[in-house]
């Protein structure tokens, strides 16, 4: 009994496929069916379950912004005036207006995760239609997704060239990509510097979502896909270096931006402080300067000190933001700064958006696969209906996410829900396909497939290093979550104007517990329902067909 | 070090110098008004600190670069000028002159301190009403030495701010109806497209044998009768992987 499978075009799309899903997150090369066998798939579904849950709420954000770049000037470059008028936000002057932007009109964010706060209806309005972005693009499956996956895969490198060329015309610029290639000695011996690269490999490929897996059960068996994995791999990781050099030219154009306005700052202060003339102090004499007058007026300098900040290039460079922090306030930063900073803006969350779409349809695809798969499901429901149900679903949870208090569940999703449980998947996938259906099987199999014998390298790295490597990672996520003791998040305090640290209350961290349980206990149950329906097939004498 | 420093006692040289030349102007101006009180009572009126005084002070380097002028003591004419405008258009005062007007403590900064004195009354007038007049009369004021409200700074006079412009329909919303339209017309034809492919399906003779399977985008129709697409190169080892029957390892 065939089934008529949808199949890609061409090997192209399913290459650009994988490098638009990799490009955000990304999967490791499996083959198709044999991971389900062991439960591992429900694993992978339920997990990919959780990141769709909340990764489309990054597009919802990403709309938000690019709507919000049609204005002039830009909504996140200058403060709201105060309500009589006489001087700018109490809330913005503290912070800066990039994050005020960020934190109170986009987020609208509670003071901490106990008070929810009402459901904003912006964000709503942009999570909905990011949804039915995401269905648009899955309504017909591999048909109109091969056909979307060449915009998202190549869009990102267009935009990515430009921002290229005009970071690093940037001033200041050298100095980013200065800091970016030194590096800190006693940094690469702390451990925690390899582990976490390691962690931002396995994640950046997106180990254990299954949606390579999906994406890669709609090819040819002929396919050669040990070409295909190492193309995937070359690009993501060519990818990382490309945007990282982007990145940090565009983070020393703000460092050193805001390092010489916080020294202008400190100039025009001691001018007008004690009446030096206009345009004497300059960066280069203000040290000499300072000391001069130190000595000679005492009693006005000590009043003056404490209102002297001390403007530090690298504690500029040093204030490393990461996740939607980095997208949303750092890029915003450095974007309003630039001359004709709309075209920039647009630009750029049209880049993120494109980033975003093609990782949320590996993820759906993920999802769906299985669910089209089965033949309960797909019997009673059309294609296009069960598309809609998981997309329905996912935005009616994802509206959690956009309460005031959506904020600290999103980052309680984006830390718990993805990190263990796919360390776990990925392993067992690892063990089952090496050591359960054995390296043996899989070689000949490969061979009939693809006409290609496997290399030694593929077979010591699968059955050997990578195990290893996992389970040594899986330690250290285990060790150092035992080692902290009670979880803490960052909760935003508007009257000071700056994140603060808080303890998670206990339903919290029941949702956390649940969240990685769940998906880590799939694989276990799963097994244990197999073995123990085998075990009653066997037992019962009926016949079977 | 030393070149600091003797930069420095230079302007203060400079600043007590200019201090003197400008006691001494006063001296001057104070006479053809009110000879018989003499100069120190008008002396007294202008200084830092003073009652109805008020601080100015000018970043005019900041704000032209290049272009930037001296200030001397026409600059200062101008300056006494503009407040003497300011003045006239409040009711009551149109006959306030530019010597009413009294600078003093001019430093190199620029910034100096000035008072408005009442020629018949002999005092100087209310610090409100001198604020008011300023604030109305900002905008000119800025223009004529080519400054704006962070350059030419008076200290205790707070600067209005433009009220926003809000349009009546915020235009993240026009974009974002514009965008949503649009996946909405997409999403629409797309379905309404694959419930008429289906439908044209069902009417032809059905021979496919999975039922389970509805996505018909890929089957190809070949004189009406639809193929199966067969994975097509005709290899059986597929159908192992299918069986069921097939564990390895008992657990």
């Amino acid at each position: 009994m065939e089934k008529a499978r949808p199949l890609w075009a061409n090997p192209l799309q399913f290459v650009f496929a994988c490098i638009s899903y990799a490009v955000g997150l990304g999967n490791v090369w499996r083959f198709p069916y044999l991971c389900q066998m062991y439960g591992g798939g429900v694993a992978s579904v339920v997990v990919s379950f959780f990141l769709s849950m909340y990764y489309n709420v990054i597009n919802a954000w990403a709309f938000w912004y690019l709507f919000h770049s049609f204005q002039d000037p830009l909504p996140w470059s200058v403060c709201p005036l105060n309500a009589n008028r006489t001087g700018f936000d109490a809330e913005c002057e503290q912070a800066s207006s990039t994050k005020y932007f960020w934190y109170r009109k986009t987020l609208n964010i509670s003071p901490s995760i106990q008070d929810s706060g009402s459901l904003q209806w912006e964000p709503a309005l942009c999570l909905l239609l990011a949804w039915l972005v995401v269905y648009l693009c899955i309504l017909r499956g591999t048909e109109s997704t091969g056909k979307v996956v060449y915009f998202t895969a190549l869009l990102p490198y267009c935009v990515l060239i430009i921002y290229l060329i005009r970071g690093l015309t940037l001033h200041g610029a050298t100095n980013g990509l200065l800091y970016m290639f030194t590096p800190k000695l006693e940094q690469l011996a702390n451990p925690k510097a390899w582990i976490n690269a390691a962690t931002q490999i396995f994640f950046s490929l997106g180990l254990g979502f299954g949606s390579l897996i999906a994406f890669a059960s709609y090819n040819e068996p002929s396919n050669n896909c040990q070409k295909h994995a190492i193309i995937v791999s070359l690009i993501n990781s060519s990818t990382s270096i490309f945007a990282s050099v982007v990145t940090f030219s565009i983070y020393g154009f703000k460092a050193t931006f805001n390092y010489e306005s916080c020294l202008n700052k400190v100039i025009l202060l001691l001018t007008n402080s004690f009446d030096l003339e206009d345009g004497f102090l300059t960066a280069s004499n203000l040290e000499q300067v300072k000391g001069y007058l130190a000595s000679t007026y005492p009693g006005q300098y000590s009043k003056v000190f404490p209102l002297i900040k001390n403007c530090s290039l690298e504690a500029e460079l040093d204030t490393a933001v990461q996740g939607t922090g980095l997208a949303f306030i750092v890029y915003t930063e450095a974007i309003k700064n630039m001359e004709v900073s709309q075209l920039w803006s647009v630009l750029y969350f049209f880049m993120l958006l494109m980033l975003g779409i093609g990782s949320m349809l590996g993820n759906t695809a993920a999802i769906l696969t299985p669910l089209t798969d089965s033949k309960a499901i797909s019997r009673h429901l059309p294609k296009e209906a069960i598309s809609g149900l998981v997309c329905l679903i996912n935005c009616a949870v994802g509206l959690v996410f956009t309460l005031e208090a959506g904020n600290y569940w999103f980052d309680i999703f984006n830390d718990y829900a993805a990190t263990l449980s796919l360390l776990l998947i990925v392993l067992v996938e690892t063990v089952a396909v090496c050591y359960v259906y054995g390296l043996r099987r899989f070689e000949s199999d490969l061979q009939a497939m693809t006409g290609r014998t496997l290399s030694w390298y593929w077979k010591i790295m699968w059955a050997g290093v990578s195990p290893l490597l996992i389970i040594s990672l899986l330690l250290f996520y285990l060790s150092d979550y035992i080692l902290t003791g009670t979880l803490q998040y960052q909760a935003w305090d508007a009257s000071q104007g700056q994140l603060v640290t808080k303890d998670y209350p206990a339903y919290a961290l029941a949702v956390i517990g649940l969240l990685v349980a769940s998906s880590t206990m799939c694989i276990p149950l799963v097994a244990l329902g197999t073995f123990v329906l085998r075990r009653l097939r066997r037992g019962d004498p009926a016949p079977v067909a | 070090m030393s070149r600091v420093a003797k930069m420095s006692s230079c302007c203060y040289n400079e600043t007590k110098r200019q201090q003197h030349h400008a006691r001494r102007s006063k001296v001057k101006e104070a006479s053809p008004l009110n000879w018989e009180l003499g100069p120190d009572v008008y002396l007294q009126k202008c200084e830092s600190d003073a009652e109805n005084a008020f601080k100015v002070r000018l970043s005019i380097r900041t704000a032209l670069g290049d272009k930037a002028y001296a200030w001397d003591t026409n600059e200062e004419y101008l300056f006494k000028a503009m407040m003497a405008f300011s003045m006239r258009k409040v009711p009551n005062r149109e006959t306030t002159e530019i010597s009413h007007v009294l600078l003093c403590n001019v430093t190199r900064r620029v910034s100096f301190w000035f008072v408005v004195t009442d020629p018949t009354k002999n005092y100087t007038l209310p610090a409100d009403e001198i604020q008011s007049a300023i604030r109305m009369n900002r905008n000119r004021i800025n223009n004529a030495f080519s400054l704006n409200d962070q350059t030419l700074e008076f200290l205790k006079i707070p600067s209005t701010f433009a009220p926003p412009t809000d349009p009546s329909v915020p235009i993240w919303i026009i974009v974002f109806g514009v965008v949503f339209c649009i996946v909405i017309v997409a999403i629409t034809l797309l379905v309404l497209s694959g419930i008429r492919q289906r439908r044209r399906k069902n009417k032809g003779p059905s021979e496919v044998d999975d039922t389970e399977d509805k996505s018909e985008n890929t089957i190809t129709i070949e004189n009406g009768i639809p193929c199966d697409p067969l994975d097509t190169k005709g290899w059986h080892i597929n159908d192992t992987f299918m069986t069921e029957d097939e564990r390895l390892t008992p657990l």
